[in-house]
């Protein structure tokens, strides 16, 4: 066992690791940051991304012990103070870009990198930077919405509906 | 103008507020006090004789609390099948017992040996490495042709065969459509393989058991779409738990498809096991566990033929299908490549005779069973690929041809046992051709040529038949089930209400609709209104949410529950009006007396329901509270007309979805923003299964498609924007809200536009090879091209 520390959601947080516990498990089981899913075991799905030091990182790829020292920012983190929809949120609710919700915090930390680095994207480059993020409810239209619209960009002519 | 409630209101999801902040309550996150975990050995080969299972050394390791095998259950029942078919010499299918750990023999890869409960997950898969087992290899059993030949390897010895049944539907039609095509005037003949898909809901399965031995009280946590049908199947057939002493909740789901309807024996495991244990017992699939257990779907090999008159009217049909059953028979494997596909034959077509012939056969592969669909997409794919190949075959146009065929009288009974109530199919074809501008095609076509790409268009129609089920009618059919749905309101005295639900919502968005209708009714905002489902300690029986029931049933219990509310809110608001009962009438969340402007608002009746000062005690309880169940009459029946149009790349065979647009007739409709999410989410489906997804086995059964690194789930990059519309309604006529049900429409009606648009796109190219098999993969389109 390996005894860790970082900052995840502004706080401090420590534990004890194996040196093979997950980023994502820690958080899971450790910090009880049940927000962060695990949807797959080769780090493809994206249900388990967080921000580590600002930049998207799918947890399940990383160890804890990598970890150490770190900023780590998770779902929990990403509404506003008062506890209401930060813009990302507030659009993928309004665009429907959920249903059963088991990839949506992936999403949301996805985009929320995306918009970060590319303010203003084009279809195309949220599609693309998507791809490491599998829905299987929504057929990624109303995520795509969603995100053009958290971008400020109007998306009533994406297409019917 | 959109409403801003109510039914037909495009309301917000009110359960998005805790899926967007990380608050959602999945399976996995519940963490009990002392809980164990389980982690399963599994076989890693398709078929062969268990001769040895040996834990000894596994049993010194670190943290194992327990090791369980196949003998440890020797007296445990079978996982059960719920449904039997009969077949067309009036024999009952074969049915093998389906042992929670395998006891004998292993009959697919991923079949569960042996169980270690230790402290950790980690020390249990330690652990599981230590266990040695001894297994005979046998050849096999994968191709079902094969399977089926006389002296075969069969999968299980004490069946006398690899055939579950061969089911003929209509037995007593065959000489008749046999006779049809010989007198036609020309036959259509098609052959096609329907692709193994794996459902692949985001949230892997989870199970976490539990057990009060104070009480002998067992709680199951599962990740389920219907946990009564969970607590009968497993209480009453595997572990002999009767339902009063075993609770089974199925908390936030994420994703189901289908394949979380059945029972699997984790679930049974984990139950046991927390028993014997006397300590939670939790277990949490991997994805790659998921795509070796959770049940596939579709695997259909299907030789279909048309007969046409010389007018080129549609005389009859048959179909000749062997369905994979996979090594075991699935909760509802066995109605899926019957009942639910048999009956679909017609699609919109008024063809007067059909005859379905299928050979259901056991394999040494994951069980098969419903997946989003179940039956219907198999239908559809061959029904609308061969009308699709009969219009090429005599030069006619492949919408004239539909249409011409087209059933425009309702309701119409078809020759394969069902009814349809309403549809318009000519108006849904109407409403495709506008939103498809299907009149720019042309241009685009000659845009993609420019650029040296081929582009087609390719259409289809469905019909499915949904809301499953008259009971009494899927009795006779062979169900081993009710398929009611139920409800009870519950009126609090301050005016907000409960609705308890059998249905179950995991992805659908039921919290949100549901209220929507109650709303409606009463006439009070949508906040005052709280469905809570998924818990069998707090809904009444129930069989749950599949084959896009929940509203056409489900709804439907609720809508007669609240029925029964208003009437004795009635009675109490006649009693503090003072007027008769008959005259009372309810608008905008008060009671009126009719030509008065004397009234009493709802919150008023609801506190005097219980506090019962002036109150007609004598006459009515006091109270609020109504339980319905609701037995359907008939299926509903959705319809629709889907059109996709491809781009093609001649160099590499690669396809791309340029456009998709569907057209469908839902009946009513409660929220349309997320009926047009559940149609983009099917056609994503069907999309993925015509371009890419494909469950591939090689000829020892190993599963070479278990991960995401070689199963082909579609991307964001993969799929267009879909252009939908639902505003052709023609309402359900035997349900009190008129409503057909939404959920698997898109994945049912979108393959064989897709696959009839590259063949299009081919054609255009100078290249018709009449058929291509699903998934058009780049590989198949541009050997097809180069033949």
């Amino acid at each position: 066992m390996t005894q860790v520390k970082m900052t995840v959601n502004g706080k401090a947080a420590s534990g004890d690791v194996e040196g093979r516990t997950l980023l994502a498990s820690f958080l899971r089981d450790n910090l009880k940051l049940t927000g962060t899913h695990i949807g797959c075991d080769t780090s493809q799905c994206g249900a388990c991304v967080v921000h580590v030091n600002g930049e998207a990182v799918k947890a399940c790829t990383m160890l804890a012990v990598e970890a150490d020292g770190a900023d780590v920012k998770t779902i929990e983190s990403m509404a506003n103070a008062d506890g209401s929809l930060n813009t990302i949120q507030q659009a993928f609710q309004d665009h429907h870009g959920l249903q059963c919700g088991f990839c949506t915090p992936g999403m949301v930390m996805s985009a929320s990198a995306l918009l970060k680095d590319n303010p203003k994207p084009t279809v195309a480059e949220v599609r693309h930077y998507l791809d490491g993020n599998i829905c299987r409810c929504t057929g990624y239209h109303n995520i795509v919405k969603a995100i053009m619209a958290a971008s400020g960009q109007d998306v009533s002519a994406l297409a019917a509906e | 103008m959109p409403k801003d409630g109510g039914i037909g209101a495009s309301s917000k999801r009110r359960e998005d507020i805790r899926f967007l902040t990380g608050e959602g309550n999945y399976t996995d996150d519940i963490n009990l006090h002392g809980q164990a975990y389980v982690f399963f050995l599994r076989s890693d080969i398709a078929h062969g004789i268990l001769n040895s299972v040996d834990t000894s050394a596994a049993e010194t390791m670190p943290g194992v609390v327990k090791i369980f095998t196949g003998a440890d259950f020797e007296a445990v029942g079978s996982i059960p099948c719920g449904w039997q078919i009969t077949d067309k010499h009036g024999e009952v299918m074969q049915e093998p017992r389906h042992p929670v750990l395998a006891h004998g023999k292993v009959r697919h890869v991923g079949e569960p040996i042996a169980a270690v409960v230790a402290e950790s997950l980690a020390e249990a898969r330690d652990a599981a490495e230590a266990i040695v087992l001894d297994i005979t290899d046998l050849p096999a059993v994968i191709n079902m042709k094969e399977a089926v030949k006389e002296g075969a390897t069969k999968v299980h010895d004490d069946l006398t065969s690899n055939l579950c049944y061969d089911w003929g539907f209509v037995e007593e039609n065959k000489g008749a459509v046999d006779k049809a095509f010989e007198e036609a005037h020309h036959v259509t003949t098609l052959e096609l393989v329907n692709n193994r898909l794996v459902a692949n809901p985001m949230e892997p399965r989870v199970a976490v058991g539990d057990y009060a031995r104070g009480t002998g009280d067992h709680t199951l946590y599962t990740t389920s779409q219907n946990p009564h049908v969970i607590r009968l199947l497993m209480g009453a057939f595997v572990l002999g738990i009767p339902e009063h002493k075993l609770r089974v909740v199925a908390p936030d789901v994420g994703g189901g498809f289908g394949t979380k309807i059945f029972h699997y024996q984790e679930e049974a495991f984990c139950t046991f096991a927390a028993k014997a244990c006397n300590r939670p017992v939790k277990w949490t699939s991997s994805r790659s566990e998921a795509f070796m257990l959770d049940a596939h779907g579709r695997d259909h090999v299907t030789k279909i033929q048309m007969a046409l008159d010389k007018d080129n009217n549609f005389t009859a049909l048959r179909t000749d299908t062997y369905a994979n059953m996979g090594a075991y028979l699935s909760t509802f494997a066995p109605s899926v490549p019957t009942w639910l596909h048999g009956t679909l034959m017609a699609g919109n077509y008024k063809t007067p005779l059909i005859y379905v012939n299928v050979k259901a056969v056991f394999t040494n592969t994951v069980p098969v069973d419903a997946y989003r669909g179940a039956g219907r997409p198999e239908a559809t794919y061959q029904l609308e690929r061969l009308v699709d190949k009969c219009a090429h075959e005599l030069g006619v146009d492949p919408i004239a041809l539909r249409r011409q065929n087209f059933i425009t009288e309702f309701p119409y009974a078809t020759p394969v046992a069902v009814e349809y109530d309403t549809g318009d199919y000519v108006a849904t074809m109407d409403k495709l051709e506008e939103i498809s501008d299907m009149a720019g095609f042309a241009a685009r076509r000659k845009a993609s040529e420019a650029k040296g790409k081929l582009r087609g268009f390719g259409v289809n129609c469905y019909i499915e038949a949904c809301g499953i089920a008259p009971s009494n009618l899927v009795g006779q059919l062979g169900a081993r089930a009710g398929l009611y749905e139920s409800a009870t309101v519950r009126v609090n005295a301050t005016g907000g209400l409960v609705v308890m639900t059998g249905s179950h919502s995991h992805g659908q968005g039921h919290e949100t609709s549901f209220p929507q209708v109650i709303a409606e009714m009463i006439g009070i905002p949508e906040d005052m209104i709280e469905i809570v489902h998924g818990d069998t300690a707090n809904t009444p029986m129930g069989m749950g949410t599949y084959g896009s029931r929940s509203l056409a049933v489900g709804g439907s219990a609720m809508v007669r529950a609240t029925e029964k509310i208003i009437a004795k809110a009635k009675k109490i608001a006649s009693h503090l009006l003072e007027a008769s009962e008959g005259d009372i009438e309810l608008k905008d969340g008060a009671f009126s007396v009719a030509g008065t402007d004397k009234s009493v608002a709802w919150g008023d009746v609801t506190l005097a329901a219980y506090v019962p000062h002036n109150y007609p005690l004598e006459d009515i309880e006091p109270g609020l509270e109504e339980t319905a169940f609701y037995d359907p009459s008939n299926f509903t029946y959705p319809s629709g007309a889907y059109a996709c149009e491809v781009e093609l790349d001649p160099e590499t065979g690669h396809v791309t979805i340029e456009r998709f647009s569907a057209a469908d007739d839902f009946g009513n409709i409660v929220n349309p923003m997320i009926v047009t999410g559940q149609v983009h989410g099917g056609l994503a489906q069907g999309i993925g299964q015509a371009l890419m997804e494909n469950c591939t086995y090689d000829s020892d059964g190993q599963l070479l498609s278990a991960s995401y690194m070689d199963y082909a789930m579609p991307r964001a990059s993969d799929l267009p924007f879909y252009t939908v519309d639902h505003s052709c309604q023609t309402p359900c006529t035997h349900n009190p809200l008129g409503v057909k049900g939404c959920g698997e429409a898109g994945a049912i009606g979108s393959p064989p536009a897709v696959v009839n648009a590259v063949l299009d796109a081919m054609r255009s190219g100078g290249k018709d090879v009449g058929h291509i098999d699903m998934p058009v993969t780049p590989a198949r389109v541009w050997a097809a091209m180069n033949s």
